[in-house]
């Protein structure tokens, strides 16, 4: 009885090892939390310097050219800005609520890193419930948001709080469909199970590997107009929505707290798209049914040399910016949605077509 | 007399010390209580010193009152005070995106006063900037008003045409927003050599670059969705609070001076308006799209037509209008701008009453703000074009 406890224990903790667990327990905490923290802080800034420089590019101009070699120590230089200004808070601030609301926003995004697959072995931990934590730990940042809108004092922040609360409860449904769609089809919830998946999926009645976005293009949609709504990125970003709301619930921040926000969003784009790639675009494989220099195991994914290993890596951080570099593409083309809207597309498109297309993927999954 | 205790009590939130009190709304309940917000003086929608209070109830506003005056310079009462020639660099200054057409309208008083016979050539060269002036106000307002519905890109690019034009106006007049070109009999100088060469091509690179507007901006659909229908005008509220210009345009309403009562040369060549039909955001823009095509098309014209000849008049040492008024209105880029010129003979006018385009279109605003949603709101604000030193003076 014991044992069998165990066993499921084990199985529910980890499913396959982890490069960075190492024999001594303390060690491999140590190991895997760098890895988290260090994916959280330095990731997002590759991608916010990207988006500087493709925004520049598009508009005509050529972003930042001073900070570092090509500008792109910018946004190091932002945070040191950030540090060094007055800590402000309102005096009709709710003082703890709006101290904790930011760190409340952020830390989900830390968190999710954990169960994030880079490549072969490189991730913290492979839960048997992956894709679940994912999504159920990224909707804690609402409360945090929702804190800072309310706590702030202002009518503005007020109006931005509410509306961010409304756009991520309508959109974190057609996201969760769409995810669910994917477990249905990969017949896990863990994501390294789920890139393993992908490398084995076959057409139906080919031998032609392909990865989930082909079957699931709509799935694949639909995920990726919630996570933009999720993440308030424009043309979804009625919550900050400056020209209307000052700058939203961010509105009364100023400093370290209202960097923690701006690095919460930077993180979320690069969460989203880590997931979206995880999920649709076949995690570390170059190309379907093309296995990594150096690997084999299941599919060619596993069991790598350095070489692999690191190739892998490369091509995930390479598929999670030309993810972002769509994201910044749509940013500089579009107009805001209004928030209505918005409302109208998450109820009556996005949902019930999330619904058909789980429904479809099933039936799919036990004919053929 | 100016204690801290005076200030304490003028603003209880500012002294650090006191008790703050906070507005309560509602009783606690479950009850939805109305909820005013206060939008400007300093915000990023309005783009100046523009306030409106908006009376919400949630998201919907059920009343608007806009507050004007916070840049009220005093413009009418400055012209008494200075020279015929010396308010051209005055007016210029309370709509400083049409500077050009706002020196335009005094000079054609002053001139009408003296009754004075402008040479030909100033006149053509007149409408050549006038219409300059126009383009270059018109891609100031696409920009922000994509700026105002959440789109970035047009600006930058509003502001590459911008910098070419602006360009070209400084090689002729000298300055790049307050041109200071006219004084009363024609202009100062003469076109730089090379000017027409220039201008020529400067029209051929826009008349290429406009359509991109076109594309990015009014074939949008989240732009289309955001504006068709937001704010209708009808044409008889229009014509009651006085609306001008692209705004009255997008009700229907041909109303153009330089069609209806031609100044300059307007007589001479075609002026094309373009209207719109249901008056709402959507139409207020194409309208203002419409009408850089439209000047693009006169500036064409003008060049052929462009005659030689000397380009002002010997002036007196002094300018003395006779005793007498006179009224004088032009199509500005945001609508009609009239002056209202008294003179007692002497060498300052004795009262100059401006009628601006801004100051008229801003009086829609509450009409046209009732029972929106706040960010139809900023979709109405952006799209009644009004620049907010021309409203204040």
């Amino acid at each position: 009885m014991t044992d069998l406890v165990l066993e499921q224990a084990v199985t529910f903790a980890a499913q396959s090892a982890s490069l960075l667990t190492f024999d001594s327990f303390l060690l491999s905490v140590a190991a895997k939390i760098a890895f988290a923290l260090g994916l959280f802080f330095v990731v997002p800034l590759v991608g916010g310097y990207m988006e500087h420089k493709v925004m520049a590019r598009m508009q005509h101009r050529r972003g930042p050219v001073e900070a570092g070699p090509f500008g792109s120590l910018q946004l190091v230089a932002d945070g040191i800005k950030f540090i060094q200004k007055e800590d402000i808070i309102p005096r009709a601030a709710d003082k703890w609520v709006f101290a904790a609301a930011p760190g409340v926003a952020l830390v989900p995004g830390m968190l999710i890193f954990l169960v994030i697959p880079l490549g072969p072995g490189v991730f913290a931990l492979d839960l048997e419930l992956g894709l679940f934590y994912a999504l159920a730990i990224s909707s804690i940042s609402v409360l945090g948001i929702l804190m800072g809108g309310w706590a702030s004092a202002n009518k503005f922040s007020l109006i931005g709080g509410l509306r961010a609360g409304g756009q991520l409860i309508a959109y974190e449904l057609p996201l969760i469909l769409a995810a669910i769609t994917v477990a249905v089809q990969a017949q896990t919830l863990s994501l390294v199970g789920i890139v393993e998946a992908q490398s084995t999926f076959m057409l139906p009645g080919t031998d032609i590997n392909v990865w989930f976005v082909f079957p699931q293009i709509i799935g694949f949609g639909i995920f990726f107009i919630a996570a933009m709504a999720e993440l308030s990125r424009p043309p979804f970003d009625m919550p900050i929505a400056d020209s209307e709301l000052v700058f939203g619930y961010m509105t009364e921040y100023t400093g370290i707290k209202f960097a923690m926000f701006l690095l919460t969003e930077y993180g979320g784009m690069i969460i989203m798209s880590a997931l979206m790639v995880v999920l649709y675009l076949g995690g570390w494989q170059l190309l379907p049914g093309v296995p990594l220099p150096g690997c084999d195991g299941a599919g060619g994914l596993f069991d790598c040399g350095w070489l692999g290993t690191l190739a892998g890596v490369g091509i995930t951080l390479g598929k999670i910016m030309a993810l972002v570099f769509v994201m910044v593409w749509l940013r500089v083309a579009y107009p805001r949605l209004r928030e209505d809207q918005l409302q109208r597309m998450a109820w009556i498109v996005l949902v019930p077509l999330a619904l058909l297309n789980l429904a479809v993927v099933t039936v799919a999954k036990v004919v053929f | 007399m100016s204690d801290l205790s005076t200030r304490e009590r003028i603003h209880p939130g500012t002294a650090p010390g006191e008790d703050f009190h906070l507005e309560i709304i509602g009783d606690g309940d479950f009850d939805t209580a109305e909820m005013s917000l206060s939008i400007g003086p300093a915000h990023p929608a309005t783009h100046g010193v523009f306030r409106i209070v908006l009376d919400m109830d949630g998201e919907r506003v059920i009343g608007a009152r806009p507050v004007i005056g916070y840049m009220h310079r005093g413009f009418e009462k400055l012209a008494e005070y200075r020279d015929f020639r010396q308010i051209m660099a005055l007016v210029n200054r309370h709509d400083w995106l049409s500077g050009f057409s706002n020196e335009l309208g005094v000079a054609l008083a002053v001139e009408q006063m003296l009754e004075m016979e402008v040479p030909d050539r100033a006149q053509w060269i007149r409408m050549l900037i006038a219409e300059w002036n126009r383009v270059l106000n018109h891609l100031m307002f696409i920009g922000s008003f994509a700026i105002e519905l959440g789109a970035i890109t047009p600006m930058f690019y509003a502001f590459r045409e911008r910098e070419d034009i602006q360009h070209l106006l400084e090689s002729a007049t000298g300055g790049r927003l307050h041109f200071t070109y006219n004084q009363p009999g024609g202009l100062k100088i003469d076109l730089p050599k090379g000017f027409m060469q220039q201008s020529v091509d400067l029209l051929a690179q826009l008349r290429k670059r406009t359509p991109d507007f076109t594309d990015l901006i009014l074939g949008n659909e989240i732009f289309q969705a955001r504006t068709k229908g937001v704010g209708p005008l009808p044409a008889d509220v229009a014509l009651s609070y006085g609306v001008t210009g692209p705004t009255l345009h997008a009700t229907g309403v041909p109303e153009d001076s330089r069609v209806t009562e031609p100044y300059l040369k307007y007589d001479e060549v075609d002026v094309h308006v373009p209207l719109g039909e249901n008056g709402d955001s959507f139409d207020r823009f194409s309208c203002l799209l419409g009408r850089i095509d439209a000047s693009l098309d006169i500036i064409q014209q003008i060049h052929d037509h462009m005659p030689a000849g000397p380009v002002n008049q010997k002036l007196p040492k002094m300018v003395k209008a006779p005793e007498g008024s006179t009224y004088v209105r032009t199509e500005n880029p945001l609508g009609q701008l009239g002056y209202w010129l008294e003179s007692d003979g002497g060498r300052t006018p004795w009262r100059l009453k401006m009628r601006t385009p801004s100051f008229s279109n801003v009086q829609a605003i509450p009409y046209l703000l009732n029972g929106v949603l706040v960010p139809d709101a900023v979709a109405v604000l952006g799209s009644v074009f009004f620049v907010v030193g021309d409203i204040d003076r």
